[in-house]
């Protein structure tokens, strides 16, 4: 084991020596995953809301099945996405098979079921609170959808948060429908899932400890938007 | 006014994101269903510069078990397919979804064992015995699982022993389902025995406690096959720049690279085109 933490620091060195290969993974990774989280966010977000106010029948299995959808499995998801991507897909025209746009898809695919469920359940409680009052405004349960949504953009930062922390920690779909291809598909999970395979174990735990870095550094990041807000919201107030 | 820098900052950050990704414009390129070995090892890293270097036609491999590359060859996502499997290349050609077949180089596969060598078999030079050794003992062995050429040669190899390993999967035979590496991994962790190809073994990081116990037998030869992708079926396939390749590759060029191709001193690959 002093071996490994020898092997390890100097792994870690080495990476942070300025490798140019690295900051090229890095980037993509963070592309391709903050690109399907604003896209899933963008979906996902609005029919939360919906369905958060929205009373129809069969409301509740509607409901159900994206609390499951949560927990998509991302090889299957990368399987679909490849099946329908694949040149002898239905989609096998657009050419997007082993592209970071695939990995983008696939991402989407995943992550907006979990930003979807987390603001249904945001919104939802949050339209307890101020049903009555936008009613007695006269505005109509959907139209109080963005009001709902702006009032509780710091609690959705969470929903959008754990979307990126999803997609940013995924490897089963990206490696299927990008294809780890050298300086075009390759991110962080699928190069620490080759090093593992070529067995250095140091440099793949290296390159973990790397992509736990920046996913800390993005969230804190973001979350460091919040206060600011609220700040500059009290002094309008 | 509020919520300003907070959408600007995202928007900012797709917009950035989105434009850092579209300046890398799409030059001419290739897709090759390859395998771990060559990938893994090195090879293909090495050799790939001098043919792209050449023609400006960049090369983008997708390394897979060769029953996955010919799969995903067969579905038209690869315009060449650089494999170790010879019936199944043959099959793949015969039914039509590849040119023609060509030879490019070999390397052979090793028995790999715990230094412990519990089934007694090392130094040997007949792989099948030792492997009839293997399974006699009772001790564990990690297969690959998933259709690649390697696991393709291991079955071949329990025939010829007359061992069902069906009946022993889950036993003493543990499929791994996984690519090379991650079996030679689940071998150390196991203290089994496990066959390999010589270049991933080389080239392989983690080689605790284990070494080549049978190595050098006749039928341990591992022959690698290049073939183009058959535009009839697949009129997506770049038949120009993957003939390019082809040609390179079996070419004087092509195999004067992969023959110069060292790790640690040693030649991984050794080309045979005709």
């Amino acid at each position: 084991m002093q071996d490994f933490s020898q092997e390890f620091m100097s792994a870690i060195g080495l990476i942070l020596s300025g490798d140019s290969d690295l900051w090229e993974i890095v980037l993509l990774s963070l592309r391709v995953s903050l690109l399907a989280v604003v896209i899933a966010a963008l979906i996902g977000m609005p029919l939360g809301a919906a369905l958060a106010v929205a009373r129809f029948p069969g409301r509740r299995a509607v409901v159900i099945l994206l609390n499951a959808l949560m927990g998509l499995p991302p090889v299957v998801v990368g399987l679909l996405v490849y099946l329908c991507l694949s040149r002898s897909g239905p989609l096998g025209v657009l050419q997007l098979l082993y592209t970071p746009t695939a990995m983008i898809i696939a991402q989407v695919v995943l992550v907006t079921p979990i930003i979807t469920a987390l603001t249904r359940q945001t919104i939802e409680t949050l339209d307890a609170e101020y049903a009555e009052q936008l009613r007695s405004l006269g505005i109509s349960r959907l139209a109080s959808v963005p009001t709902l949504l702006w009032d509780a953009r710091l609690a959705l930062l969470t929903a959008f948060l754990a979307g990126f922390g999803r997609a940013i920690a995924e490897v089963g779909a990206v490696i299927m429908v990008g294809g780890n291809i050298n300086h075009v598909t390759r991110v962080m999970t699928t190069t620490i899932a080759l090093e593992t395979s070529k067995g250095n174990l140091a440099l793949a735990l290296a390159l973990g400890a790397i992509l736990i870095f920046i996913a800390v550094t993005v969230t804190a990041v973001v979350s460091l938007l919040a206060p600011q807000e609220r700040a500059s919201e009290m002094r309008h107030a | 006014m509020t919520g300003i820098p907070f959408r600007a900052a995202f928007v900012g950050l797709a917009v950035a994101l989105g434009l850092s990704g579209a300046a890398k414009a799409a030059d001419e390129f290739i897709v090759v269903q390859s395998t771990t070995s060559t990938a893994n090892s090195g090879l293909l890293d090495a050799i790939l510069p001098q043919f792209t270097a050449k023609t400006g036609i960049a090369v983008r491999v997708v390394a897979v078990g060769t029953g996955q590359a010919i799969k995903n060859a067969e579905n038209g996502d690869g315009d060449v397919l650089l494999v170790h499997a010879k019936p199944a290349e043959e099959k793949f050609v015969a039914d039509g979804w590849g040119v023609q077949r060509f030879d490019v180089m070999y390397n052979d596969f090793v028995l790999i064992g715990p230094e412990s060598d519990p089934a007694g078999v090392k130094g040997g030079k007949d792989v099948v015995a030792a492997m009839k050794a293997v399974a006699d003992k009772g001790a564990p062995f990690a297969s690959r699982g998933d259709d690649s050429g390697t696991h393709k040669a291991e079955l071949k190899f329990w025939k010829e022993a007359g061992v069902d390993v069906k009946a022993a999967s889950g036993g003493w035979y543990r499929e791994t389902g996984s690519g090379m590496g991650a079996t030679l991994n689940a071998a150390a962790g196991m203290g089994a025995y496990v066959l390999s190809d010589r270049a991933t073994w080389i080239s392989f990081g983690n080689k605790a406690g284990m070494e080549i116990v049978v190595e050098g037998d006749q039928r341990l030869f591992n022959q690698y096959g290049v073939i183009l992708v058959n535009p009839e079926k697949r009129p997506s396939v770049k038949v120009e720049a993957g003939q390019a390749f082809v040609d390179w590759l079996i070419g004087a060029e092509g195999q004067a690279a992969i023959a110069g191709f060292q790790l640690e001193g040693q030649q991984l690959f050794f080309p045979n085109a005709k």
